[in-house]
């Protein structure tokens, strides 16, 4: 490596590429492309048109332009929409199959494949560009009638589930991003927990972009039927490279009756340089369903990556009594932009959303909220909290806090609170005089400002989540 | 232990610390005394290494240049500041924020880390030899804390800690009587041959608790006087006015 390259590398130490010989689609995006997508994946014809429909959309539709982060514009011609190792055929391997660069590649993130050496009590999926490459632990998941494979196999092997749900939290025609997903998604996960059963084990999905000029597009679907619980976990990295990569997932919850969905991201993509070269554009579709009776959806994420974040988590509370939580940590630093938040949008009656959002911004980093809570007429006895904070370090970041409340009901009750700080001189003083260095001052002070968020993270989770709050923040104080 | 010498220090131009010299043994207690403003925390500061000083003149810790180690390694090696106003770091738990202090010099020492429990069980026996309610170390780093609570705290993270040099700044202000009789009592009790202590204070009742060896009297960023425990009582009488002008 070259030094610069040595340099780099410290920054982010999941920027190495895999050198591994893959088959694509041909460059850009039309119909052609689109059926290639379909029939590389043995798809059922319904598949097919389902996606022509959102691709025969998507011409009349434009990216959107409101958000705060501007970025250049993106030639959607000059992209690979699929792009997959040689090795891994569309049929699921069993895991002695796979290509051993790619398990190497995982062991590098620190996602182990094989079953003997996996985390303990958690099922992995891992998406490698355009395909899934492994699932863990499907035997047991099975025994309990819990469905967890990648999405292109359960068109297949679950065609009635997937006609059922797959789009009908996010429609097809939703918003341009959501639409071209519709279009060309390629990989993605698939869960479904039957009636009554509560999942053993986490399941996680694990997010990984190493083709140059190629878009991922993943599309996750959850659903949680009556009664059943599941908790479910994605990470995120990507190699370091100076040309800006799309990322443009859409991922769907449903919750029916009495169901519970927690839905936690680790999202660590590559941020750019120092100097805001490079870095993935995570512009990202999230919303779950609470649609039966009682049912809670709860979206945790760790946002610390990127070189511009771009989603809201969202929950829409159809089922009487049913719950939306929304717990957030957005990192920038550098020149990182975060426009993030969730929509809370509260139908059915006595439902409850509650949000804590905490923004920390650095360098030339610029962090937005921006979330909707919405109270329909119908919604009676509905209740928010909104907490949001936002954490200063220099003088050249921005942080805002834009919370949007459209109240249709007298009987709501919704509460907002907004705090701004900074790290102050005399705190790291305080810190160092007590022996810990610049580094280990600030990494105490931001996950003491995230605890609230961190702590909903699953355990095993938590601790390199801390680890990763304190490392992108690294070189950020004098 | 701690040599200063022809030390002088301004901020923004402003000039605070006047060849100030002050040698410290093993073992010594040094007292510094003078009125609002006459550079006592400054001392403080430069002795603990924060920023934004301009120094001039030597320090030598240990037979090494303090001047030159960064503010964490002074810290590791020993230097512990309680200081005049403690800081409030919100969102930072009292007890999580001291495990970490205690365990990073631990490692710089040498010595294992400690776990939760040990780590609990020790704050607990010292926390109830200076009457901490034990409440407030589950709480935010000194949000909310009392002034009394917020020295005691500080007290606590030195009896924890165990430095070698313990420089206490003004942390008899703001006590009532019998916490000043509990702080004093912590610092007594951490009395020993190899550990030295620079107490300053604005008042002379502190000195009524912890007898030290030596009063120095700083006016203008000068040592106008030195002399034994019986200083303080005189100071006490004439004022700091009467010292200077006396000398
Ligand atoms: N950051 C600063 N900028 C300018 N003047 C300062 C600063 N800090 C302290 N001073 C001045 O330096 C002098 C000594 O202050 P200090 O050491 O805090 O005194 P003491 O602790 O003895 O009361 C005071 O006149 C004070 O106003
Ligand atoms: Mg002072």
């Amino acid at each position: 490596m070259k030094q610069q390259e040595i340099e780099k590398a410290k920054e982010y130490k999941y920027g190495f590429t895999t050198d591994i010989e893959s088959i694509r689609a041909p460059k850009g995006l039309n119909e052609d492309v689109v059926r290639f997508i379909s029939n590389i994946k043995k798809e059922p014809e319904w598949m097919l048109k389902w996606r022509l429909k959102a691709f025969s959309r998507l011409k009349n539709l434009k990216e959107p332009d409101w958000q705060k982060p501007k970025f250049p514009k993106i030639d959607y011609q000059d992209l690979y929409y699929y792009s997959a190792p040689k090795s891994v055929t569309d049929t699921p391997k069993s895991l002695d199959e796979v290509d051993p660069k790619l398990i190497e590649t995982y062991k590098k993130l620190g996602i182990p494949l094989q079953e003997q050496k996996k985390l303990s009590g958690i099922a992995v999926d891992a998406v490698f560009d355009s395909v899934s490459v492994a699932t863990t632990f499907k035997g047991e998941l099975t025994k309990k009638g819990i469905i967890f494979c990648p999405i292109s196999e359960a068109i297949r092997n679950h065609p009635d589930l997937v006609k059922k749900y797959l789009g009908s939290v996010i429609p097809i025609t939703d918003h341009y991003f959501a639409t071209l997903n519709s279009a060309v998604f390629t990989d993605g996960s698939f869960v479904y927990i039957p009636e009554g059963v509560r999942c053993p084990m986490e399941l996680s999905t694990y997010f990984r972009i190493n083709a140059s000029e190629t878009g991922q597009f993943e599309r996750t679907l959850i659903i949680a039927d009556k009664g059943s619980y599941v908790s479910y976990l994605e990470g995120c990295t990507a190699p370091m490279r100076d040309e800006n990569q799309l990322h443009a997932a859409n991922v769907e919850l449903v919750a029916l009756d009495d169901a519970e969905i927690k839905y936690s991201t680790v999202q660590n993509w590559y941020p750019g340089d120092k100097d805001g070269k490079g870095g993935i554009y995570n512009f990202v579709t999230k919303r779950g369903a609470c649609r039966g009776k009682n049912s809670k959806i709860s979206w945790t994420q760790v946002e610390t990556g990127s070189a511009i974040t771009w989603k809201y988590p969202s929950c829409i509370l159809q089922g009487d009594n049913s719950v939306g939580e929304f717990y957030s940590i957005a990192i920038t630093n550098n020149h990182q932009k975060a426009d993030t938040g969730t929509k809370m949008i509260h139908l059915g009656k006595n439902t409850k959303s509650k949000i804590i959002s905490k923004g920390i911004s650095a360098g030339f980093a610029d962090n937005t909220y921006r979330g909707l809570v919405k109270i329909t007429s119908k919604a009676n006895n509905a209740r928010n909290y909104t907490q949001c904070d936002s954490l200063l370090m220099g003088n050249e970041c921005g942080a805002h806090t834009i919370p949007y409340i459209e109240n249709k009901n007298s009987t709501a009750n919704i509460e907002h609170e907004a705090t701004t700080s900074k790290i102050s001189d005399e705190q790291l003083f305080y810190c160092n005089q007590r022996g810990l260095n610049q580094e280990e001052a600030v990494s105490l002070i931001v996950n003491g400002f995230c605890k609230e968020v961190l702590q909903q993270l699953p355990m095993e989770f938590a601790v390199e989540a801390q680890k990763l709050v304190g490392i992108s923040l690294e070189g950020s104080v004098g | 232990m701690l040599d200063i010498k022809n030390l002088n220090a301004s901020i923004e131009g402003k000039k605070i610390l006047k060849n100030f010299n002050l040698n410290i043994k093993p073992g010594e207690v040094h007292a510094i005394m003078g009125p609002n403003g006459s550079g006592k925390s400054t001392l403080a500061n430069v002795l603990s290494g924060r920023k934004g000083y301009e120094i001039e003149g030597t320090v030598y810790y240990e037979g090494k240049n303090l001047l030159e180690i960064p503010i964490e390694e002074r810290a590791q090696k020993g230097i512990f500041l309680a200081f005049q106003y403690p800081i409030e770091i919100p969102g930072v738990n009292t007890n999580n924020f001291l495990k970490t202090s205690l365990n990073t010099i631990r490692k710089f020492r040498g010595l294992k880390e400690l776990d939760s429990l040990d780590f609990l069980k020790l704050v607990k026996e010292k926390s109830k030899k200076l009457k901490i309610e034990e409440k407030i170390l589950s709480r935010q780093l000194n949000v909310g804390f009392s002034g009394g609570e917020k020295k005691k705290n500080e007290i606590l993270q030195m009896s924890i800690l165990e430095p070698k040099l313990v420089i206490l700044d003004e942390t008899d202000s703001g006590l009532d009587i019998d916490a000043l009789r509990i702080v004093s009592e912590g610092v007594n009790s951490l009395r020993d041959k190899n550990r030295s202590f620079l107490i300053i204070t604005h008042y002379q009742r502190l000195l009524n608790y912890i007898k030290p060896d030596f009063v120095h009297v700083l006016v203008n960023g000068k040592i106008v006087k030195t002399g034994f425990s019986d200083l303080a009582q005189e100071l006490e009488k004439d004022g700091y006015e009467g010292v200077s002008i006396a000398k």
